[in-house]
């Protein structure tokens, strides 16, 4: 089962990003809020079952069970089969992993979490657009997934069309782990009308917000706002980046 | 002991502390004194697991003359569920319905509050209770990732009916899909013992698809951000207070409703057609207006009503922007069971055509009453007067010219049943008449309501009419004969219907 697990554990190819302009949510400085964002990789899919089986094999003090409680909480990983084995659906998204296992993992692949910037960044390409956040469609679109229960199970990754990028299932199979998950809440960064609570309650979290009708960014962000590192909910996964190739 | 010391304790051992009014100026309004007045100390007792309730349910009183620690927890769950029939929703929920569980606590109480996000769910979720004192309600300390479980208490300052609802960003999103519902804070001594207690929570849905558009139906953004309602409704579904689902009543009680308003856009003009409330506690708060047919419940409030029921029947509860009440959904039903009480109501009494310019005047009937007071009336005049009402009260069924409807109301011109007896007649005109007839040699088998909005003079001056018209040649029948019949016959119960 390992053997078979592992033949399928190959590890999504990285997509090249240029960099660009890009208008944060929540700008660290709003008197200049467009952020550059240097050219980076990105998996073209989140990292799925089978892959993460292959890294707590190879890595066994990020199986279940032996992983430190500094690093991941109880429910890490506590629907699979065995500690190794996530009992079927390899090719779906790995989720019930924390934000220090999906760094291990990454690194292991000689490659790092993306941050929030970066993951946005791409997150904004429809299939036919790099910057769709304007597209009304698209937006309802994304809006409908995030508004289903999360009782199902996730779909397998890299099904229908990739973004313009050619970058899979950013919206509509899970949420994902960013290296910076939680700066927009609790960075001291000086934000107009900056308050550690703000985002938490009502509509406080709008005052500062570059786009008020983006409501699924609205949510990526209260969703990673809620998160801590050793957290491990049934709907979120994460995938890999990687700096920029010099040309 | 100092007198520092034993004065709150004796207050607690009674069971007062809160708003006995002090001795006001006779220009003083009398105030609770609100949240100054509000904390009576720390909990007393063993924590106290608190009744939640589904709507239209409400927890019992909680009968308490001391502050407790009240534990409630609530589990944040995402589930589909009809929004109308054939049509799916996915709602947000504050214990699996929509509105979220009533919570009925007593002034002064500390609550231990328990927020679930169940780990099945896709998004972080919080609690803003307006009943709390501080910053956020709750929402802040109360924010949970899925799976997770968080832990706040608050000390209940103020009395009244508060709403609770969902604060996480985007807010409005949250409350769009069904996440409010009502916290009661009762004062000190409670309040006034009612029959009923129902729950009743407003609140306006956006879907993508038109209204009772069927299958699975997603929030639309858009339409939420132009406070677009696609429905507007009770208790969070189109037949949550209607049929079997109506809530219910015996003539006699007195009701009390606990009506909240989640919004997220919409304020209520809540109304029940045929009730007027003998109280409304405004706003949920603790003085109550009088006599009022319709209050305004904001979007993010609560007001508390009572009505006494005297008759029975189905009331029907809306909010009287009325296009909701029709086209939205938002409707709900009161079943009152009991005996008719037909001096207050009386029902329909009478049906009648109405002819506006084209009816036959009425100056014959006006001159044929002033000739019987005067003792001076002819049959002449009698039939001119009867022409008249007969017009306006006979004619619809019997038709202008007494000819009936062949097998349905019997003819009156030439009528052999009607010639015979005019003692029978009379009667048939106070009393009604239901079963099968010959008329004619024809069977009628059908249903004539007792014609009691009728005086004796107008019963007699209509038989005058119809037995000396279209062929019929009778005796004229006075006021007297009609009393006389009256006085011997008994109009059936509940007849007038």
């Amino acid at each position: 089962m390992i053997a078979l697990l592992l033949g399928l554990a190959a590890a999504a190819p990285l997509v090249p990003i240029e960099g660009g302009k890009y208008l944060p949510l929540y700008p660290p400085d709003p008197e200049q809020p467009v952020t550059d964002v240097a050219s980076f990789q990105i998996d073209a899919t989140p990292v799925t079952r089978a892959e993460f089986a292959a890294f707590v094999t190879a890595q066994p003090k990020w199986q279940r069970g032996q992983v430190a409680a500094l690093f991941a909480e109880r429910a890490y990983l506590s629907s699979w089969a065995t500690p190794t084995d996530p009992g079927g659906r390899p090719n779906g998204p790995v989720t019930e992993v924390s934000w220090f296992a999906a760094r291990a993992y990454c690194a292991a692949e000689g490659k790092r979490l993306p941050t929030e910037d970066e993951w946005e960044y791409v997150a904004r390409a429809s299939e036919t657009s790099y910057d769709a956040t304007q597209d009304d469609a698209w937006l309802g679109q994304i809006l409908s997934w995030y508004a289903k229960p999360g009782s199902d199970d996730p779909p397998n990754v890299g099904q229908g069309m990739p973004n313009l990028w050619g970058v899979h299932d950013q919206h509509g199979v899970v949420w994902e782990w960013v290296e910076d998950f939680n700066n927009t809440l609790f960075g001291t960064d000086g934000r107009e009308g900056g308050d550690e609570d703000e985002l938490r309650f009502c509509g406080s979290g709008t005052l500062s917000a570059t786009d008020v009708r983006d409501y699924a960014r609205f949510m990526r962000i209260a969703f990673r706002s809620s998160l801590q590192g050793t957290y491990t909910t049934a709907q979120l996964g994460f995938r890999c980046a990687a700096d920029g190739v010099t040309p | 002991m100092s007198r520092y010391f034993f004065t709150p304790l004796l207050a607690l051992a009674l069971g007062c502390g809160a708003p006995a009014p002090t001795a006001l100026a006779p220009t003083e309004a009398p105030t609770t004194g609100g949240s100054k007045a509000g904390d009576f100390g720390p909990p007393v007792g063993e924590p106290i697991q608190a009744e939640l309730t589904n709507a239209p349910n409400v927890p019992a009183p909680t009968n308490r003359t001391a502050p407790a620690k009240v534990v409630v927890e609530l589990e944040v769950v995402e589930k589909v569920m009809p929004i109308s029939e054939g049509v799916d929703y996915t709602f947000w929920t504050f214990g699996g319905e929509v509105p979220g569980k009533f919570i009925r606590i007593r002034q002064g109480d500390t609550v231990e509050f328990h927020l679930q996000n169940h780990p099945d769910n896709k998004m972080p979720h919080n609690i803003d209770l307006h009943a709390v004192t501080g910053p956020g309600g709750g929402a802040a300390s109360s924010f949970t990732a899925p799976g997770h479980a968080s832990q706040f208490s608050f000390k209940a300052l103020n009395a009244g009916l508060y709403v609770y609802h969902c604060a996480t960003a985007p807010v409005g999103m949250h409350i769009a899909n069904g996440m409010y519902g009502l916290i009661l804070v009762e004062p000190p001594e409670g309040l006034p013992k009612v029959d009923r207690e129902y729950y009743v929570m407003q609140g306006d849905f956006y879907t993508v698809g038109k209204y009772r558009e069927k299958g699975l139906q997603p929030f639309d953004m858009q339409k939420a951000i132009e406070e677009n309602a696609t429905y507007v409704l009770f208790n969070g579904s189109e037949g949550a207070l209607v049929g079997d689902n109506a809530i219910t009543a015996e003539v006699g009680e007195t009701v009390r409703l606990y009506v909240g308003n989640g919004g997220p856009n919409l304020v209520s003009s809540f109304h029940v057609i045929g009730e007027i409330f003998d109280k409304v506690y405004t706003e949920g708060g603790t003085f109550a207006q009088e006599n009022v047919q319709t209050t305004l419940v904001p979007a993010g409030g609560a007001t508390m009503l009572e009505f006494y029921v005297e008759a029975p029947g189905t009331y029907i509860l809306v909010d009287h922007s009325i296009f909701r009440a029709f086209n939205k959904g938002a409707l709900g039903m009161l079943k009152v069971d009991g005996d008719d009480a037909l001096d207050i109501y009386s029902g329909k009494e009478v049906d009648s055509v109405y002819l506006a310019d084209k009816a036959a005047s009425s100056a014959p009937i006006a001159e044929a009453s002033a000739a019987a007071a005067a003792g001076s009336l002819t049959k002449a005049q009698q039939i001119e007067a009867g022409k008249a009402l007969f017009a306006g009260t006979c004619s619809t069924c019997h038709q202008a010219d007494g000819t009936g409807v062949k097998g349905v109301f019997p003819p009156l011109a030439g009528s052999d049943y009607l010639m015979a007896d005019g003692k029978r007649s009379i009667g048939i005109v106070l009393n009604g008449l239901s079963g099968p007839v010959k008329v004619n040699g024809e069977d009628y088998n059908s249903v004539m309501p007792p014609m009691s909005q009728l005086n004796d003079d107008e019963v007699a001056n209509i038989l005058t009419y119809v037995t000396n018209s279209w062929g019929n040649e009778g005796a004229a029948i006075s006021a007297s004969d009609v009393a006389g019949v009256r006085a011997t016959s008994k109009a059936p119960a509940g007849a007038a219907h």
